[in-house]
């Protein structure tokens, strides 16, 4: 019967909105939650002092910070060339067979569960080092930056025109010089959004922290164990004391401007326009 | 602006410690005297601003395994090294007891406020599932006069190895035999049931956000929190409330032997408390780093004078002083195999 | 010559990342040799955990990680589903664009701060409100029993959906997408309804696609840590009701794994480690697959 057809479109498509506003609506919750809670705990303190012992009060998370951006800065000295360079193989130098086996193996590390990462980086920096480190920390970072900058490198490689390139051939440049003046310079768009996307995506991280960097209430070096916001969240979250739920809470809000603003400031570069030339 | 902040901290830092060389000490262990630990090292670190002892309180088990991997300068735990952990050290490690301690039942029921009185077999009885709800008769005929609702306990224990699990089920295997051959003492036990959280500060937290819980923690995260404990039934028969008499009352007496490694639970005393325990630093014999050895022994020298007289503002029982007089003993010692 | 050096570059970074997995299933299976010499195969299927006699078990954790992931999974598919339907379907392409971006914006959330709202927001609602509810109406079902805490599988379940939704939405929309106009015209000129020529024509053309955003967010759930530890209870036992709380392979990894001494203790954990390891690669696997297939069935047209 057609009004019975009818009824039911109507029903599932407007449950179809209802899935939508509802998905919508937690990013909003979760924001809105942050803001309510931690927004009151954000001062000058939280920013610049070192934790206080239980009791005391006037702490703030600078170790914190400070650590993470330390972290999160090193692992992408060393994860960003590794997977530009490794993008650039996929993209620019067709070896079929080993080109789709390192395709591969980059969607395998992609999948790898965070914490199974800390494990491969506390094995192989904590234990000989006798330590906790920063640069272990670093290291378990890199491993999960690598594969995402080399699948957006390769990705925003392919899409740069054949005409592009083979005008820069045809000029005589050797093929280095053109992936390295014409092509990179062409994606560089798409490739700079994979390279934040992948930081804002690291500088989150926690289970590959946890037992790698581990935690420290004074600064701490590249090889001692150094302060995180995600990891200090989860001690403050976990822990008994109202004091320590109130800065949790002021440094999710934190991280979560932080990884947002890196996450639109990508898709801003993106949209203003990936290079496309009339060829 | 990170970058300025990190400049300026270590430029001050420098500043601070000019010709003097920056000595960084990792520590990790026992959740159950971080509160005393984290004040102590603080007030060290006001007074001797080049020495900075970072202190991960991750549990007494995660003490005893990084003292041994030698990931840690020193570790601290509320369970004696057993003889095996001790040779699978492969080299001295000595104990230095640095204050007492308790540790209390603290519960969260809905309606009750009153301080409930517990036997050390009905503890055992509720933390082996056989004592499932708060009105049952065991825990009523202990405390007449308080209303106890219907509701099922929720257990809380430990997840990671605990010094303070071992204190408790020490405690629990003296008063129950059931107890004994069924779970043991240990830092990490079989839990018949219950949720699980990690230190002393995860299971206080878990408490406070459980209604119908019970947890075992130190004595100070229940008072720093606000959460009701319990008094707990001694050898001598009597209800006695965890303070620093009634511990320093368990420790009154004890027979302590060179090495250190002691258990005060269920002590004798009339007004002893029953689950209390010393904690101990645990300090290897040759610290490779000299500048480290040196501030660990000045540390442990200012904790045995100065650092007793903080403890009881935390509701820690300083050390007896025939303990301390035997400690300093073991501190020369120590110092002289240094050199 | 200049070349030659350049490709050689690309080549050697390249093989680092070969080389970071070679190390990867190296540390995994040589750390793990003392407890997989000890309990063989049994290991998988013994509940027990215990520290102190070094019995070990991987069953109360590979539990605890495919329950919570199959209620998420229940909970996300037709939530992720409807939303992918109506933002392909249904909205104009400016507002679908810019709703799916704020829901891409979702996936980048840090699963810490996904576990610290649920710790003080989602946990005592469920322990208020939810759970007796559901106990109240369906607790005659073995999933809708155990006691009412908040923590549990099914609170852990309930934050992963949340956390797959937005996965499951961004490839099924790019499927649905995809599918050709033609497709859509020739049912609604037959006289279908708009429903049903969703439903019924194109959700069943990009199947292979959907099914692979499935198994993407599947893969995702198994690997999550921390958002899981902080609401699963943190219990190594295996119940059937839902509101009981149990544990996960990660969870146990992030708890316990900073203490265990000794040498079977730390190598039953890098054990579980393997598991959960096998386990995504075989998921995740399955996922390449079907969205391989859809971009190639899409090409051939």
């Amino acid at each position: 019967m057609l009004a019975r057809r009818k009824f039911v479109n109507v029903v599932m498509l407007t449950l179809t909105g209802v899935c939508t506003v509802t998905t919508v609506a937690v990013l909003f919750v979760i924001l809105g939650a942050l803001i309510v809670h931690g927004a009151s705990s954000l001062s000058w303190n939280f920013f610049t002092r070192l934790p206080a012992p239980i009791g005391e009060t006037g702490g703030g998370m600078a170790n914190a910070i400070v650590g993470s951006a330390q972290i999160v800065g090193v692992s992408a000295l060393i994860g960003i060339p590794i997977g530009f360079l490794a993008g650039v193989y996929l993209s620019e130098y067709e070896d079929k067979k080993f080109a789709s086996l390192v395709r591969y193996i980059a969607d395998l590390l992609n999948g790898v569960p965070s914490i199974i990462v800390g494990i491969l980086a506390w094995a192989l920096l904590v234990v000989p080092m006798h330590g906790n480190s920063a640069l272990a920390g670093s290291i378990a970072l890199s491993v999960m930056l690598i594969p995402i900058v080399t699948r957006q490198t390769e990705q925003f490689l392919r899409e740069v025109p054949l005409s592009l390139r083979e005008g820069a051939l045809a000029l005589g440049a050797s093929k280095w010089k053109m992936i390295a003046t014409v092509a990179v310079p062409a994606g560089s768009k798409g490739i700079m959004t994979g390279m934040i996307l992948g930081v804002a995506r690291v500088a989150g991280e926690t289970a590959p922290l946890l037992f790698t960097a581990g935690l420290n209430q004074y600064w701490g070096g590249l090889k001692d164990p150094t302060a995180s916001l995600p990891v200090m969240i989860y001690k403050l979250a976990t822990g008994p004391y109202d004091e320590w739920h109130q800065l949790a809470w002021a440094a999710g809000l934190v991280l979560i401007v932080m990884v947002l603003t890196a996450n639109v400031l990508a898709r801003m570069i993106l949209a203003r326009g990936v290079s496309v030339p009339r060829g | 602006m990170k970058k300025e902040l990190l400049t300026c901290g270590v430029l001050a830092a420098a500043a601070v410690s000019l010709a003097i060389a920056e000595v960084k000490i990792n520590a990790c262990g026992a959740s159950f005297p971080d509160a005393i630990y984290e004040r102590w090292f603080a007030d060290y670190n006001k007074a001797h601003p080049d020495v900075q002892i970072n202190y991960t309180p991750s549990g007494s088990g995660a003490g005893v395994k990084s003292i041994t991997e030698r990931t840690v300068d020193f570790g601290a735990s509320d369970m004696p090294m057993t003889d095996k952990e001790l040779a699978d050290a492969k080299r001295k490690i000595y104990h230095f007891p640095t204050v007492l301690g308790a540790v209390v039942p603290t519960y969260n029921i809905p309606g009750v406020t009153q301080e409930l009185k517990f036997s050390g077999p009905v503890l055992a009885g509720i933390y082996m599932g056989t004592i499932k709800k708060w009105n049952d008769k065991a825990l009523t005929s202990e405390n007449p006069g308080v209303k106890l609702p219907g509701d099922d306990i929720i257990v809380v224990h430990r997840t990671d190895s605990s010094g303070t699990t071992f204190i408790f089920t020490d405690f629990l295997s003296k008063v129950s035999p059931e107890w004994k051959s069924k779970v043991g003492a240990n830092k990490a036990v079989s839990w018949p049931t219950g949720l699980g959280s990690n230190q002393n500060a995860g299971v206080t937290e878990l408490v406070k956000q459980t209604p119908g819980s019970i947890g075992y923690v130190e004595l100070i995260y229940a008072i720093q929190n606000k959460i009701p404990y319990g008094w707990v039934k001694n050898a001598s028969g009597a209800y006695i409330k965890a303070s620093m008499e009634s511990v320093s009352d368990a420790a009154a007496g004890v027979k302590m032997p060179d090495d250190f490694r002691v258990s005060i639970t269920n002590a004798a005393g009339k007004n002893a408390y029953p689950i209390s325990s010393f904690t101990w630093m645990l300090i290897p014999a040759d610290i490779p780093d000299a500048n480290k050895a040196k501030a660990i022994h000045a540390f442990l020298g200012w904790m045995l004078t100065e650092g007793q007289k903080i403890a009881p503002t935390l509701d820690f029982a300083p050390l007896p002083k025939p303990v301390v007089d035997k400690e300093q003993k073991q501190l020369a010692m120590l110092e002289k195999g240094a050199h | 010559m200049g070349d030659q050096i350049a490709r050689l570059t690309a080549l050697f970074f390249a093989c680092v990342l070969i080389a970071i997995v070679v190390l990867l299933v190296y540390e995994l299976f040589s750390r793990s040799a003392a407890a997989r010499a000890k309990f063989g195969w049994h290991f998988l299927a013994s509940s027990e955990w215990n520290p102190v006699t070094e019995e070990f078990g991987a069953l109360p954790f590979l539990y605890g990680t495919v329950i919570t992931s199959l209620v998420a999974m229940v909970l996300s598919i037709p939530l992720g589903m409807g939303a992918a339907i109506f933002l392909a379907e249904l909205a104009p392409v400016k507002l679908s664009n810019s709703l799916t971006f704020v829901i891409e914006l979702l996936a980048a959330i840090p699963s810490v701060i996904y576990g610290l709202l649920a710790i003080f927001t989602l946990v005592p609602l469920m322990r208020e409100y939810v759970e007796p509810a559901l106990k109240a109406v369906l607790g005659f079902l073995p999933f809708f029993q155990g006691p009412v805490m908040g923590v549990g599988y099914l609170t852990a379940g309930l934050v992963l959906a949340i956390m797959t939704v937005p996965f499951i939405i961004s490839v099924s929309r790019e499927a649905l997408l995809a599918v050709p106009r033609e497709q859509r015209e020739a049912a609604l000129a037959l006289g279908a309804t708009r429903w049903e020529t969703t439903w019924q024509i194109v959700v069943p053309y990009a199947k292979l696609g959907i099914l692979g955003s499935i198994f993407l967010g599947l893969a995702r759930a198994l690997g999550e840590t921390m958002a899981v530890t902080m609401v699963v209870g943190n219990l190594p036992a295996v119940h059937a009701g839902l509101f009981w709380p149990g544990s996960s392979i990660a969870a146990a990894i992030a708890n316990e794994f900073s203490e265990a001494g000794g040498t079977v203790y730390p190598a039953a954990l890098i054990e579980l480690g393997l598991v959960l390891f096998g386990l995504t690669i075989v998921i995740n696997g399955f996922a390449r697959l079907m969205i391989v297939a859809t971009t190639k069935k899409g090409s051939k047209r």
